[in-house]
């Protein structure tokens, strides 16, 4: 623990005590992508007209609430400095899970019962990430395979259906509308104005972010590191489940694989609004951006006519841009290679 | 009379706030043992980073024979045959000695491949010469602390050394294992190598040097032949400053013991150790690195359980398990690591201020941001911090004034008890005093306070009472009455020193 710095310490003290152009790095870095962003809207604007239309806009947001949902949760797991990978079959289990038992016990209690088994798989993340303190790529990466196989043993490899699609009211989180706004988007505001104040207010996200931004530190002042990391997979997990709610509620029957590869959407989106990989930076209003920029960028070119499958080539690139950005910004410079 | 190999005149380097060397000369003549003495902070290390390259003097020159040489960077020192041996290692674990030692310059065969053969051939031959008890194909990471020294130093070998550079290489060796190193530097000596020798440890200075070369706060203060001298004249020119000794012994009356430590010992760091702390008492703790003070802090703070022992607070045993346990029961340590321990340096002054009491500042169920922003006026205020406003980001701030937040964040608690290790590292002049002020005010508003701290003024400065601890264990506690400047670095080398635990 004793490190011997004599004058290192001093040099140091010199840098940090200017203030400095890793600021003004960041500054630009973080309007790069917003101006990256405008750029792409009006381009896309004055290519397809319809880009910026009421319709258009709405449908956007609608069909980003599954992602931005689950956006939410991972921001939490993001800024306490893990990351989490497994939203995405998570999401499938939560999905095809609400929809077998629903025919089985009814939409009433099939809801909160999808809700407790969802929870436990975040409980287990928190529990190897925050207690066993094990990476939390290696665990979430792993956990997503796991999950996936455990949907598929759940199901049997059978895709899920509702027998009554017509007559359950249990369509009304994806399909429904109140005050003629699609209860998607409801929730999605919702959830996002609920998790902003629980993040930027209250004593809980006061330590996540404590703890991504130092965990050492955090430990010194005396917060229950793997305590508040459990409660970020939690929170996480809830948001998957709600996200697997919407998304069984809209198509009211799905594959096994229905959330697949969205685990890398969500991190774009969450990346891409801003917080740090590293972290202890970030907020609920930065990812909501982050989400509707990523959902802007894959409609526009669903505009122009390309195909579907080019939005996985678009989501790497965002990533890496966004990574290469963040890094760059926190270095100073845009090129540093190793040495 | 020979050429010196190696000659440094009249160095200087300034760091923004610190001259760390004042025109600093210092030789070393072939087949030479020269110890470099200081206490910590004299410009030891700043020397040696000169002669290396790593930094460049701002004045001065470096002579190798009678070449004038400057010394672009570490390959260039290194090129020129100037060896360090650090204290920290660095090698790589999961290599063997022979790729470690070789590292960069493996023997080639056609293709590019490594001659493994040739490379085990030419480290045995290295290993030989050294009399170690393994071989070139061992696992680094195998080794103990001491082999991996000594791979180090076959590495050092490996060019053609003009001068080895040994920065404190006993630090963490056995008394057998330094016997073997002490051998090695004989036979360097033997072949006219020249040997800068750093370290706190008197004996063996007086053990193999043949000359000292002392500083004191950058500036040189002279060179001893070793059979001339003496520890006390040694001693007064490491310290022989004028020193600000008003002792600031207590002259209020102390309260009720606050904390006491009885038999506390954890494995090989610390053993045995009791002590007291009283209410409106300073206790300065002095020792070298390594000495086991900040581990007896962290044992205090919950984070290093201890082997046998008890711990009394306000004479009730208690058992601390973490660092939110210890702060529950009035316990707060700013750590020595100011920026990897003490602040989240992304954060701004008032989140890092109130952060152990997050969970206590409520307005229903948010923080209550109110209170913390009062919380931070009134320790801004008492404790003269200098910063803009609450929102500016800790790590933006001079090192005294986050030292200050870490001490504020305490404060704000209202600890029975506060440790504060290093109080003043890696912070300016004025700071310094500034800080030492505040200490000895906290003990007059009756806080107990512990200070573990490496620099001796300040430890005189700010103590009642101070306890010297040398590898592990409390040599002597002593009364700022009879703390004398030679006593407490007797006591702190391993020497003299009644063992009184």
């Amino acid at each position: 623990m004793s490190v011997t710095q004599e004058n290192a310490g001093d040099l140091r003290e010199g840098i940090m005590a200017t203030p400095t152009k890793q600021q003004i790095g960041t500054v630009l870095a973080r309007q790069g992508i917003l101006i990256a962003f405008a750029v792409f809207m009006i381009a896309f604007t004055l290519a397809n007209p319809k880009f910026l239309s009421v319709d258009n806009v709405f449908s956007v947001v609608r069909s980003s609430a599954i992602l931005g949902v689950m956006a939410l949760g991972v921001t939490f797991v993001v800024i306490s400095g893990n990351l989490d990978l497994s939203v995405g079959s998570m999401m499938s289990f939560s999905t095809i899970v609400v929809l077998d038992l629903h025919d089985k016990i009814g939409p009433a209690l099939a809801i909160p019962a999808m809700f407790a088994m969802t929870l436990c798989l975040g409980a287990f993340i928190g529990f190897l990430v925050g207690y066993l303190r094990l990476n939390s790529l290696i665990v979430t990466l792993g956990m997503l395979s796991a999950i996936h196989g455990l949907t598929l043993t759940y199901s049997g490899g059978q895709n899920m259906d509702i027998a009554d699609k017509e007559g359950t009211w249990f369509s009304v989180f994806g399909q429904g509308t109140a005050l003629g706004i699609p209860v998607p988007i409801l929730i999605f505001a919702v959830l996002a104005a609920l998790l902003g104040v629980v993040l930027a207010k209250t004593a809980f996200g006061r330590k996540v972010y404590a703890v991504g931004g130092n965990g050492t530190a955090a430990t010194f002042s005396g917060i229950r590191r793997a305590r508040t990391v459990f409660n970020c997979y939690m929170i996480s997990a809830a948001c998957v489940a709600t996200a697997g709610l919407i998304q069984a509620s809209r198509s009211l029957g799905s594959q096994n694989t229905v959330g697949q590869g969205l685990e890398l959407e969500v991190l774009a989106a969450v990346i891409l609004g801003g917080a740090s990989l590293l972290g202890g930076s970030g907020t609920i209003f930065k990812t909501v951006i982050g989400v509707l920029i990523l959902g802007f960028i894959q409609n526009g070119l669903l505009l122009l006519g390309l195909q579907f499958y080019v939005q996985f080539v678009v989501t790497w690139v965002i990533i890496i841009l966004a990574v290469w950005l963040d890094i760059a910004a926190k270095r100073g410079k845009l090129w540093s290679p190793i040495a | 009379m020979t050429d010196p190999v190696l000659r440094l005149q009249d160095i200087v380097k300034t760091f923004p706030g610190v001259r760390a060397l004042d025109g600093v000369s210092f030789s070393v003549m072939p087949g030479e043992v020269h110890a470099l003495m200081g206490e910590n902070g004299a410009g030891k290390s700043t020397l040696m980073k000169v002669l290396g390259g790593i930094y460049q003097p701002d004045g001065g020159d470096i002579y190798m024979g009678d070449w004038k040489v400057v010394m672009s960077g570490p390959l260039e020192a290194k090129a020129k045959g100037i060896v360090f041996i650090h204290q920290e290692l660095s090698l790589a674990e999961e290599l063997s000695v022979a790729e470690n030692i070789y590292l960069g310059e493996l023997p080639r065969k056609s293709f590019g491949r490594v001659d493994w053969g040739k490379l085990a051939d030419k480290t045995n031959a290295i290993l030989e010469k050294l009399n170690v008890g393994f071989d070139a194909r061992t696992r680094v990471g195998d080794l103990s602390i001491a082999n991996q020294q000594m791979v180090e130093i076959a590495r050092a070998l490996t060019v053609d050394a003009k001068a080895v550079i040994f920065d404190e290489p006993t630090a963490s060796l056995t008394d057998a294992e330094k016997s073997v190193l002490f051998d090695v530097i004989a036979d360097l000596k033997k072949d006219g190598v020249g040997i800068v020798y750093i370290s706190h440890r008197m004996e063996e200075i007086f053990k193999i040097t043949d000359r000292i070369s002392i500083l004191r706060d950058g500036q040189y203060q002279g060179t001893l032949a070793t059979v001339e001298t003496n520890e006390e004249a040694v001693t007064q020119l490491m310290i022989g400053r004028k020193l600000d000794l008003s002792r600031n012994a207590s002259h209020h009356k102390l309260g009720d013991v606050a904390l006491e430590v009885r038999g506390l010992s954890c494995g090989k760091l610390y053993r045995d150790v009791s002590f007291e702390v009283r209410r409106g008492e300073v206790v300065g703790f002095y020792g070298l690195v390594g000495a086991g003070r900040t581990e007896i802090a962290e044992t205090l703070f919950g984070l290093r359980g201890p082997s046998a022992g008890q711990i009394l607070l306000d004479g009730e045993e208690v058992s601390i398990a973490s660092p939110a346990e210890a702060i529950a029961r009035g316990i707060s340590l700013v750590p020595e690591d100011r920026k990897g321990q003490g602040l989240i340096l992304g954060m701004n002054c008032r989140d890092n201020m109130t952060l152990p009491q997050v969970d206590d500042l409520k307005a229903g169920p948010f923080v209550a941001e109110g209170a913390e922003v009062a919380i931070f006026d009134k320790y801004r205020d008492q404790l003269d911090i200098r910063t803009p406003n609450w929102k500016s980001r800790v790590g933006n701030l001079s090192g005294g004034n986050q030292q200050k937040i870490v001490i504020g964040k305490w404060l704000s608690m209202h600890p029975k008890v506060l440790i504060v290790d290093e109080p003043t590292r890696g912070i300016d002049v004025g700071s310094k005093s500034e800080i030492h002020k505040l200490l000895r005010e906290l003990a007059s508003q009756g806080y107990a306070v512990m200070v573990i701290s490496s620099e001796m003024p300040e430890v005189l400065h700010v103590s009642d009472r101070i306890v010297a601890m040398y590898s592990g264990c409390i040599m002597r506690t002593f009364t700022s009455e009879e703390v004398t400047e030679d006593n407490l670095i007797q006591a702190i080398s391993g020497l003299g020193g009644d063992r009184a635990a």
